[in-house]
């Protein structure tokens, strides 16, 4: 038989401006369920801080001594690229749940020839929820 | 074949008509299900592009396509190349139209594969502007220019449009694709009867023309080679939701599309079902699949 010839990349993601809905839905999907793996990590980092605050520990914050769990929280929540990830944090969170309710549906075979509407839905609503949670997201902190 | 081009006035244009379902048959029906609907709106934007294109004074003009070449055994064409031809438009002329007048007028050695021309051999599905479609069903009306033809992507390219299709042909034999029923009716002359509703279920999957267009739009089965694919596991469906089959024989078929590279591995990307020429809802038949597959192993009686 012939050699044939790899034609890399364009045979996939080189071809994104092509890609139509269901792709977007099936890549997003991926990559927020990815980043959502790496927030638990970073998440269980936090939290373990808490182990540190138990032994007694504290850290100086703002001139105040608290306890180093209380300290590592208002140390991250003190920093604006924090507030900003927080905020892409919840765009992925929600998107995240929309579209698994979406795919549960495409699962039950219920409504699959809307799958494309349901998935601009469901970018249209994630964006509509992260835009009102911007001033919880930034109240009191300074840029 | 050259002696169509001469007058292509009349015959292309009624070819990709041809394999549609004629337009009065979704009006006379209720709109019950989506796939009707789903076939309704693509007749509506069918002739809408029509209307479009008849606007458009495209006649006389050129259509310029530029076609993926590769040929392992000339030294010339071993680096893989785009050549530029430039077709005269005919109303109703479609991609395969095009490479056909290329080949025969401009570069003989120009390498595709095509038969019936009316998207019933299924062998002329082609990368068409970063989609698969046929070549025969494409109008060139409805396409931006230039107009890139490149073989079908995930599969290996043997020369310029040809694909090697043997493992696509390998996955549909592999689901059993054939009637197996092995208690047939008495007498010698009875027909295995199968009623109107079972027929209309699987009605649509019956219309797959081998083509490989979802097979090779699936991301899924460009990343894991062993994956059934859409075309094979809707041909399962076919035989699997067939009520002239025993119960055994079902289950035996459910059992092939369960295995790790079967059903499952579908992600819903919905991307065959977007490109399928014969409009079957591939997802829609792979899903129900799924829910057979849960229901039988749930079966515990």
């Amino acid at each position: 038989m012939s050699q044939s010839y790899n034609r890399g990349l364009i045979e996939d993601f080189g071809r994104w401006k092509e890609f139509s809905a269901g792709m977007w839905a099936w890549i997003f999907h991926k990559f927020t369920g990815w980043i959502l793996i790496g927030y638990l990590f970073t998440h269980i980092a936090v939290l373990s801080s808490a182990i540190a605050a138990a032994d007694g520990q504290t850290i100086v914050v703002g001139g105040e001594t608290v306890n180093a769990y209380t300290g590592t929280l208002q140390g991250l929540e003190s920093l604006f690229i924090v507030r900003v990830m927080e905020v892409g944090l919840l765009a992925v969170a929600v998107f995240h749940i929309l579209n698994g309710c979406r795919l549960l549906m495409v699962d039950l075979g219920i409504g699959l020839e809307a799958q494309d509407k349901s998935f601009y839905a469901s970018l249209v609503l994630t964006g509509i929820i992260v835009v009102a949670s911007v001033p919880t997201f930034m109240q009191g902190v300074g840029l | 074949m050259s002696t169509q081009q001469q007058e292509p006035e009349e015959a292309p244009e009624t070819d990709p008509e041809a394999a549609e379902v004629p337009p009065e048959s979704h009006e006379m029906k209720a709109q019950s299900s989506p796939q009707q609907a789903r076939l309704q709106r693509k007749q509506d934007g069918l002739a809408a592009r029509e209307r479009a294109a008849d606007e458009t004074e495209l006649e006389g003009d050129t259509v310029h396509i530029k076609v993926f070449r590769y040929d392992p055994e000339v030294e010339a064409k071993q680096e893989p190349r785009f050549d530029d031809f430039y077709v005269p438009y005919t109303r109703g002329m479609t991609v395969l139209d095009a490479l056909i007048y290329a080949r025969d007028e401009f570069d003989p050695s120009l390498t595709f594969r095509h038969s019936c021309r009316q998207a019933i051999c299924g062998s002329d599905a082609f990368f068409v502007n970063g989609s698969q479609r046929l070549g025969c069903k494409t109008q060139l009306s409805e396409l931006s220019q230039p107009v890139r033809i490149e073989p079908l992507p995930h599969q290996e390219v043997v020369k310029d449009l040809v694909v090697d299709m043997e493992h696509f042909y390998d996955q549909m034999h592999s689901v059993e694709p054939y009637f197996q029923q092995e208690d047939l009716p008495a007498g010698e002359l009875a027909e295995q009867r199968q009623t109107r509703e079972n027929r209309e279920k699987v009605k649509m999957s019956t219309r797959c023309i081998w083509c490989a267009a979802c097979m090779s739009s699936c991301n899924i089965a460009a990343g894991d080679n062993q994956y059934l694919g859409p075309a094979a596991i809707n041909k399962a469906y076919r035989f699997a939701m067939d009520e002239r089959e025993d119960e055994e024989i079902k289950e035996h078929r459910l059992r092939i599309i369960e295995q790790e590279h079967g059903v499952w591995r579908c992600q819903t990307q919905f991307s065959c079902t977007e490109v399928c020429p014969k409009d079957i809802p591939l997802t829609e038949h792979i899903q129900e699949l799924k829910r057979e597959a849960v229901k039988k192993n749930l079966k515990f009686w």
